[in-house]
């Protein structure tokens, strides 16, 4: 099987940069003392991640994305498991798709 | 130190329980990653990519959103520094999730931890802040949930460059909306209170909007960049208001 040098190449690089942007926020934190504001903002990081993930999705796509996303969060609400919200969510998107 | 013994001593008690849960918990989302990761591969070998480079590729770099971008630039001859560049901005936001899962590893001794984060995909990181958050994180549940979705990924890739086009269109199932599904259930098991209404708004409105104007990925860093200055706006150095109210979680 074929492996081009310069494809060789790019795949370091990629695993490189992708690597120290990972770690990069751990080395941080570890190095400097964050203040109580700093460490109220790292803290609101994650949901905002995970909505920044789905937002688009689920309230600017289409009516099948948002009804996923509401199947799932009802699921979710429910404290079901994970597994009936991403069959729900499926089958939401499916069903709608398929009466538009 | 009686708390950081007995949290060692913990780790070591359920290690064996530690990794099932982690993989348990990856199951799910294997289902998804398998789809991406078939579809992923099958788009690779039609941007001119061997197998081999395609198993390369997930190996070392292990981020979905890095190497759909990575194809999308795939040209002949390879522009090195240009698809690394945009591996090094598609990542930006995980500087964010490594600061903020930071406490999380405390219990790992740095090398280790140093290795862990190079596993860090947004699954693992959003399963593992809730497990910590349910007091219940150790090293061995990281390690059996980053495992099952590296080798997931890894074999779907691979499977999708030698096999071609099997899923035609993810879409028509609704396969597509498999990691929304998993990420609004993560969200849901992250909320705290009404203090986090303020930066949940704000990336949302961020995000949506970064993703209507700007092209590219830049939405998510956007979304996570327009919350944290929104809780970092909204802080005041008020007594304790402390909300770390126990048994909130009923699961």
């Amino acid at each position: 099987m074929r492996v081009d040098p310069a494809a060789l190449a790019a795949i370091a690089a990629m695993g490189l940069a992708t690597y120290v942007t990972r770690i990069a926020g751990y080395w941080l934190v570890r190095r400097f003392t964050l203040s109580g504001r700093i460490s109220a903002g790292l803290q609101a990081v994650p949901g905002a991640i995970l909505i920044a993930l789905i937002a688009p999705a689920a309230f600017a796509t289409g009516l099948a994305e948002s009804g996923a996303a509401a199947a799932a969060l009802l699921i979710a609400m429910l404290r079901w498991p994970m597994l009936v919200a991403i069959i729900a969510s499926a089958a939401a998107a499916a069903g709608i798709r398929a009466f538009i | 130190m009686t708390g950081n013994a007995s949290l060692i001593q913990a780790s070591q008690l359920t290690a064996r329980a530690q990794l099932l849960a982690g993989a348990g918990q990856a199951l799910p989302v294997v289902a998804g990653v398998a789809i991406f990761g078939t579809v992923w591969g099958a788009l690779a070998v039609q941007a001119g990519l061997s197998p081999l480079e395609v198993a390369l590729m997930s190996g070392l770099v292990f981020s979905g959103a890095a190497q759909f971008v990575a194809i999308e630039l795939w040209s002949s001859p390879v522009a090195v520094g240009t698809i690394a560049f945009a591996s090094l901005l598609v990542g930006l936001r995980h500087v964010l999730m490594g600061a903020s899962i930071e406490p999380v590893l405390r219990s790992v001794r740095p090398r280790h931890a140093y290795l862990a984060l190079f596993f860090m995909v947004d699954e693992a990181w959003a399963m593992s802040l809730r497990r910590a958050g349910q007091g219940k994180f150790g090293i061995q549940f990281y390690i059996g949930l980053c495992g099952l979705l590296y080798l997931s990924w890894l074999t779907t890739t691979v499977a999708g460059a030698l096999l071609g086009g099997l899923v035609a269109d993810p879409a028509r199932y609704g396969f597509d909306v498999v990691f929304t599904a998993v990420f609004v259930v993560l969200i849901v098991g992250l909320w705290q209170g009404k203090r986090d209404i303020a930066p949940w708004a704000a990336s949302a409105v961020a995000a949506i909007a970064c993703h209507r104007w700007v092209p590219g990925n830049w939405y998510i860093f956007a979304g996570g960049a327009a919350g944290l200055l929104t809780a970092v706006l909204l802080w005041s150095p008020l007594p304790p208001q402390s909300t770390e109210s126990a048994g909130s979680d009923a699961g």
